[in-house]
């Protein structure tokens, strides 16, 4: 997400590495640094501008400690700061105490709006609630039809008026609807509108006000550049709005939007989204997103990811077999599916400190897997419970029913040979006491 | 007809127009004396419009450069935007964006690619009704099968601009609807086909894979085909644009860029930033939500239209 900040960031920071303390001038040509990330990042000028202010007061007042050096300091400095500007803590939707709750999107043409609604849709669904998704877009083409069919995947009721029904009385109807199928919570997609554009902007403040939303949520494209403060701006004077969605944060946007928009409103980010699945909407951790931008990873989600996906038994009677070594090619095709299940790998290998500097073009090929999975299955049980009976002819039927070439097969079954052996290694090292088993549990 | 166009685009513009022009004649008029402060401004101002700080800074650079020449200046409001609107115009490169090519090819495609939620089928539907506007026959092709009701959305713009449709079940190969696109528009004898595709982040490899493929496939059908590939932007995109820009273009092999949403944003800049950048010429600007708030885009225009008070 913020991979590239990050690394002006660390550049900027190399140059006060080597400096006894911290004096104006050296923290001065670190913060043009930071400055011009910032800038490049799409974080708006005012708001670049306030933030290096803010750091660099911090930075200079402080005492130079003796146990950490200069950069590291600032970007304690740093890191502080932009928590502080992105929210000290995730907040969730806000729901009114007597339901039918309203939820109301808004935001500019094509920011995600539809789509964010169905992903809602479905999370609250799986949080137990009622859903109503109420499709309030009567401009656009199709997009009361884009709403339908995303109730449907998602197995939420969609309310839709015949056409030429006011988007005020869609929403008007869509409440009684609500309150008659018991829905305790209704989601109302409105219509993509410029700031600018009066007419519609009063019609969503009329919508607001015939239905009073207890959670407003502006949804903006998190690539937005310097302009997502001019239109920010303009939807929160008009409707006050409680909540923002980034979209689009599994894209290469650097997403200053996102310090930005926070900045100028003061509303919380509550979600981003993350994928084009109906699943690809996640709470927005500002702490996270802060460690994310001064490099330090984000094994945080990783780490939740991989509990909410794993299955422990699983894992455990892996780890089993890995000590014993007797890890054959059916536990490997396990192993695989259940990494795979936590996402795409791309985006797992990001969440890991370091990757995303060390790799920035990095790209996990997801066909490789499949690849891997086809010769896997090309092979009999018992090879793939003894690998080591795989001679050649085998390999040469195996290359020819995965329709892979003979090498890719050598170079899996050589691969696997070595995992095997590495594993051997470290659990005979932990045995004698030097080293735990890592990354298993 | 120049005149309603730049008349146009000037309506389009006002808000970038007034963001950039007036505000720096404004530090100018504050600050008569054209000092390292009054630079710092300037910058500001270029990088608030999206322009992106790499041109910012070589902009702002040969500016110093001019005054410290140590030419005695009259006017500084108008030295400044007279040197700010040259640079500009340099990077535009006017001469270098396409003319309004020349369509000897019957039929005549354009692939339309871009990020989810830029504008491409809506994009489509105005470039239907422009070349419906000019008496040819046109063809849509829905091929973006995935996002829900992509579908019907661009069903209902054939049907706004009398355009002829091919269309495939959501989920269907977006390739093979290329392919039949082509083969029905060779029997029925459409002008024009404008093919449709899924809004794709530029950084999923397999999608960017998928859209190679349907470039190949349209090949196949009709060699020499597509006769242009269009990246739709969005203008409020900020520097990721340039980044967007780039990739499709490594992976598709762009002819030039539709430039949507224009009347929205109160920049503009990021034009600027990607013709710095890459050498492709901006084709069409998106100007308004109406079937005909599209535009030709013309370098020349444009900065005539962002200059003039």
């Amino acid at each position: 997400m913020f991979e590239l900040l990050t690394e002006r960031l660390e550049g900027a920071f190399k140059k006060l590495r080597g400096h006894g303390r911290l004096s104006e001038s050296n923290i001065d040509e670190a913060m043009r640094e930071v400055r011009r990330a910032l800038l490049e990042a799409d974080v708006n000028y005012k708001v670049a501008r306030s933030f290096i202010a803010k750091v660099k007061e911090e930075a200079i007042g402080q005492e130079v400690l003796k146990t950490v050096s200069p950069s590291q300091q600032v970007v304690k400095v740093v890191h502080d700061q932009l928590v502080g500007l992105m929210g000290n803590q995730s907040a969730g939707l806000t729901l009114s105490e007597t339901p039918p709750s309203v939820v109301m999107m808004v935001g500019l043409q094509g920011a995600g709006k539809t789509t964010t609604s169905g992903k809602l849709g479905l999370l609250l669904k799986s949080q137990g609630k009622n859903p109503l998704l109420v499709a309030a877009d009567v401009y656009r083409p199709a997009a009361v039809d884009q709403l339908r069919i995303l109730g449907e995947q998602v197995g939420v009721p969609v309310y839709h008026a015949p056409e030429g029904t006011d988007p005020v009385d869609i929403c008007k109807q869509a409440m009684d609807r609500a309150t008659e199928n018991h829905h305790d919570v209704v989601i109302l997609d409105t219509a993509g509108r410029l700031h600018v554009d009066d007419e519609r902007m009063d019609e969503v403040f009329n919508i607001r006000e015939a239905v009073t939303p207890s959670d407003i949520l502006f949804v903006c494209d998190a690539m937005t550049g310097q302009d997502a403060v001019a239109a920010a701006s303009a939807f929160y004077e008009k409707l006050n709005f409680t909540g923002v969605v980034l979209t689009r944060m599994d894209s290469d946007t650097r997403g200053g939007a996102a310090l930005s928009i926070r900045e100028v409103t003061g509303v919380p980010i509550k979600f981003i989204g993350t994928s084009e699945k109906p699943e690809g909407l996640e709470i927005f951790h500002p702490d996270r997103m802060a460690s994310r931008i001064l490099g330090m990873g984000d094994v945080l989600t990783l780490v939740e990811r991989a509990q909410s996906t794993i299955d422990e038994d699983q894992a455990k009677k892996i780890e089993q077999k890995l000590r014993t070594a007797s890890f054959t090619f059916d536990d490997f095709l396990e192993q695989m599916a259940q990494i795979r299940k936590m996402g795409p790998l791309d985006q797992l290998m990001k969440m890991i400190p370091g990757v995303s500097k060390a790799m920035p073009d990095m790209q996990v090929d997801e066909g490789a897997f499949s690849h891997i999975e086809a010769i896997i299955f090309s092979m009999t049980k018992d090879e793939r419970a003894k690998p080591h009976i795989i001679n050649g002819s085998r390999r040469k039927r195996i290359a020819k029913g995965s329709g892979q070439n003979i090498q890719e097969v050598n170079k899996l079954i050589k691969q696997f040979n070595m995992m095997q052996k590495m594993m051997k290694r470290m659990s005979r090292m932990e045995k004698s006491g030097r080293m735990a088993m890592p990354m298993l549990q | 007809m120049l005149s309603r166009l730049i008349d146009k685009f000037k309506k389009g513009l006002a808000k970038t127009r007034e963001g950039m022009v007036q505000k720096i004649r404004e530090v100018i008029r504050l600050r008569p004396k054209l000092d390292e402060e009054t630079l710092e401004e300037i910058e500001e101002i270029l990088i608030q419009a999206d322009v992106g700080i790499d041109p910012t800074l070589r902009i702002i650079d040969s500016l110093r450069e001019r005054i410290a020449s140590g030419e005695k200046v009259e006017d500084p409001e108008n030295m400044v935007q007279e040197f700010l609107e040259d640079e500009i115009r340099k990077i535009l490169q006017p001469e270098k964006a396409a003319p309004v090519t020349e369509i000897s090819n019957k039929p005549h495609v354009i692939l339309i690619v871009g990020v989810n939620g830029v504008g491409k089928t809506t994009s489509i539907g105005k470039l239907a009704q422009k070349f419906a506007n000019e008496g040819k026959k046109v063809l849509l092709a829905a091929g973006d099968t995935f996002r829900a009701a992509a579908i019907e959305q661009l069903d209902i713009w054939a049907t706004r601009t009398g355009s002829d449709i091919v269309k495939h079940q959501p989920g269907a190969d977006s390739a093979s609807v290329a392919f039949d696109a082509l083969q029905a528009a060779q029997s029925r004898g459409s002008d024009i086909v404008l093919i449709d595709t899924a809004g794709r982040l530029h950084t999923k490899v397999n999608l960017m894979e998928e859209v190679k493929k349907i470039r190949r496939v349209i090949d196949k059908a009709l060699p020499g085909a597509p006769h242009e590939t269009l990246l739709v932007l969005d203008a409020t995109t900020g520097q990721n644009a340039v980044t967007q820009a780039r990739q499709f273009h490594e992976t598709c092999e762009l002819t030039g860029l539709i430039l949507a949403k224009l009347d929205g944003t109160a920049k503009g800049g990021v034009v600027i930033a990607i013709a710095d950048d890459l050498d492709l010429p901006v084709r069409f600007v998106g100007l308004g939500e109406g079937p005909d708030d599209l535009d030709d885009f013309d370098a020349e225009n444009f900065v005539r239209a962002l200059f003039e008070g």
